[in-house]
């Protein structure tokens, strides 16, 4: 029986000529990642093993994202933990206030991440490098200490879900709708404890920045990773970013996949997931009336160069509807600086949003746009359970940049097309 | 080893944002933790809450965020064990990892309500019902977890190695 390109991976980082689902592994990792949360329980836990060094300075990523800059006392603490953790042990890629962006726009950016690698990170979006071809999986902060200390971790082999993309995408359709969709499909459990593999020549039409967004939700319908096949775009963008040798890993013929779902790109409506859950998606046409107070663009799922244009271009010329705050957050620090050399943060001001530094702030409630008790928010972001991004009252509606940026204009969730 | 407490009975998808909000995330202290946990879903747990008692779930427990403070924050509550139909992939490798026991068992979840006062066998995987007078029978945890769990989590288990 063949293998999965997840299985084919993670075989090859086991030392092992094949490999089959529920086979547990032991395999050698090319990063491990943590954020300001999730770092410093994973550095007590890391000085309890008793180990001197990392087991390789240049393969630990520290990315202070979720509370900074620094939100509170508490929160500065806890990045100063970190940021003395990081210089004692030389950990090359640990990055400040100033180059920081939002990690799983970031690692990709800086070419941390190549096809074929093996990447654990103690944050659940970072299956996002699945679109780079690489195996990226979440996990909790006591795995990124023993990753940090031997440059290990076990896994279970996953049992595959293959999604065959056709098609191509329609006007104001992105990868964040393709995701909602499949989603709304398969459930926030569909693809529980398995890989999503995505596969079928529709994919040659989406961009990276669309493959980064579907494959950092992959988590939301509780994926052990997604990933993507490596093609031009990929080799064009690690090329662009990235000076690490890439090796390119196929699925076998005779793969074994639990399910197959068909998807026609060309069919998929600008899609909202309602609260309080990612699978609860309705397309446009079906959302009805739905006023907002606030709108977020931005985030690990919806902040790169493609979202922020797709955004500045809707609020061109036109105003925020009054009583609706619009916050804009870009990924990174080179995100911004595009965004400015190409005139969007003036479009995005002058429209009466505000334009953030890079932060993970609002999305999880953090900071930089709490709801209150009864309020609504549009969201490109990834999560919208109850209490996400701030009172327990409060509601998320997940949707793309484009119908963000849409209902920002008229205050309630919009269609773009119904702006032309 | 055995467990026995009181049931707090929950529905499907319980996320790691109801478990513990990310406004709480700025310290990683334990008992800190447990002042809030299950604090958007349930406002009274931690109030209620009493060594030793159990919570009950059905699908899909603990999705969304790696945090954690999750596991940590039930654990920290006093909380013996969780009972599930099925645990999100991240929630299940961080509770064996904290040394947090979880058990997968469709059959409890149907069978245990609210308020049930429930004993737990780990050695055999038997969860007996006392209320009811009903017994099910969970999945044993698969042999790798049980050294992870044998070693009281797994940084013990990888301090063995150097």
């Amino acid at each position: 029986m063949g293998m999965t390109m997840t299985q084919k991976i993670l075989a090859a980082h086991a030392g092992l000529d094949s490999v089959k689902a529920g086979q547990l592994i032991e395999a050698n990792l090319d990063l491990v990642l943590g954020n300001d949360i999730t770092t410093p329980v994973a550095v007590k836990e890391f000085r309890k093993i008793g180990v001197d060094k990392v087991f390789d300075k240049s393969k630990v990523a520290i990315v202070p994202d979720h509370f900074t800059p620094n939100k509170d006392i508490k929160a500065a603490e806890q990045c100063k933990f970190i940021r003395e953790f990081a210089y004692e042990k030389g950990i090359e890629n640990y990055f400040e206030v100033g180059e920081m962006g939002i990690e799983h726009a970031l690692i990709p950016e800086k070419g941390l991440v190549v096809a074929g690698d093996v990447v654990i990170g103690a944050d659940s979006h970072t299956c996002t490098y699945g679109a780079l071809g690489a195996f990226s999986t979440g996990i909790g902060s006591t795995d990124m200490a023993a990753g940090m200390a031997t440059g290990k971790a076990w896994f279970k082999v996953p049992a595959a879900l293959k999604f065959v993309l056709k098609g191509k995408m329609s006007k104001w359709v992105s990868g964040k709708d393709v995701i909602l969709h499949i989603i709304g499909m398969i459930g926030v459990d569909g693809a529980l404890y398995k890989s999503m593999e995505f596969a079928g020549d529709g994919i040659a039409s989406l961009t990276m920045d669309d493959r980064f967004t579907i494959a950092n939700m992959a988590i939301e319908a509780g994926a052990k990773n997604g990933i993507f096949p490596v093609d031009e775009k990929t080799i064009e963008y690690m090329k662009e970013h990235s000076t690490r040798e890439y090796k390119i890993y196929e699925a076998d013929e005779d793969a074994e996949y639990e399910k197959v779902y068909e998807i026609d790109l060309s069919k998929i409506r600008p899609t909202v997931a309602f609260p309080h859950l990612p699978e609860n998606t309705r397309t446009i046409d079906e959302v009805g009336d739905i006023k907002i107070d606030q709108v977020v663009i931005g985030s690990c799922t919806n902040g790169r160069m493609e979202d922020l244009r797709v955004a500045a271009k809707i609020l061109r010329g036109r105003k925020v509807a009054k009583g609706v705050r619009c916050i804009v957050f870009p990924g990174t620090q080179n995100i911004y600086l595009q965004a400015l050399k190409e005139g969007l943060v003036e479009d995005i001001v002058k429209a009466g949003a505000v334009f953030s530094t890079p932060t993970c702030g609002p999305c999880l409630g953090g900071h930089m746009g709490i709801l209150a008790k009864g309020e609504r928010a549009v969201s490109t972001t990834n999560r919208n359970f109850v209490g996400r991004m701030g009172h327990p009252e409060s509601e998320v509606y997940l949707a793309s940049p484009a119908v963000a940026a849409a209902s920002a204009i008229t205050g309630k969730i919009t269609n773009p097309e119904d702006l032309e | 080893m055995k467990v026995q407490g009181r049931v707090f009975k929950y529905g499907d998808n319980v996320d790691t944002d109801v478990i513990i909000p990310a406004r709480y995330l700025n310290t990683s202290d334990p008992q800190e933790l447990a002042k809030h946990c299950m604090e958007d879903i349930d406002p009274e747990f931690a109030g209620k809450v009493r060594k030793g008692d159990i919570i009950v779930a059905d699908k899909n427990f603990g999705c969304g965020s790696s945090r954690e403070h999750a596991p940590i924050a039930i654990k920290a509550s006093g909380v013996s064990c969780v009972i599930a139909s099925t645990f999100a992939r991240i929630f299940y490798r961080n509770a064996i990892n904290i040394g947090l026991p979880i058990l997968e068992c469709e059959e409890a979840v149907k069978g245990i309500d609210a308020g049930d006062e429930v004993e737990i066998d780990f050695s055999t995987g038997t969860i007996t019902n006392k209320t009811k007078n009903e017994t099910y029978k969970a999945q044993p945890f698969p042999e790798f977890m049980q050294k992870i769990i044998a070693s009281d989590g797994l940084i013990k288990y990888i301090q063995q190695k150097f």
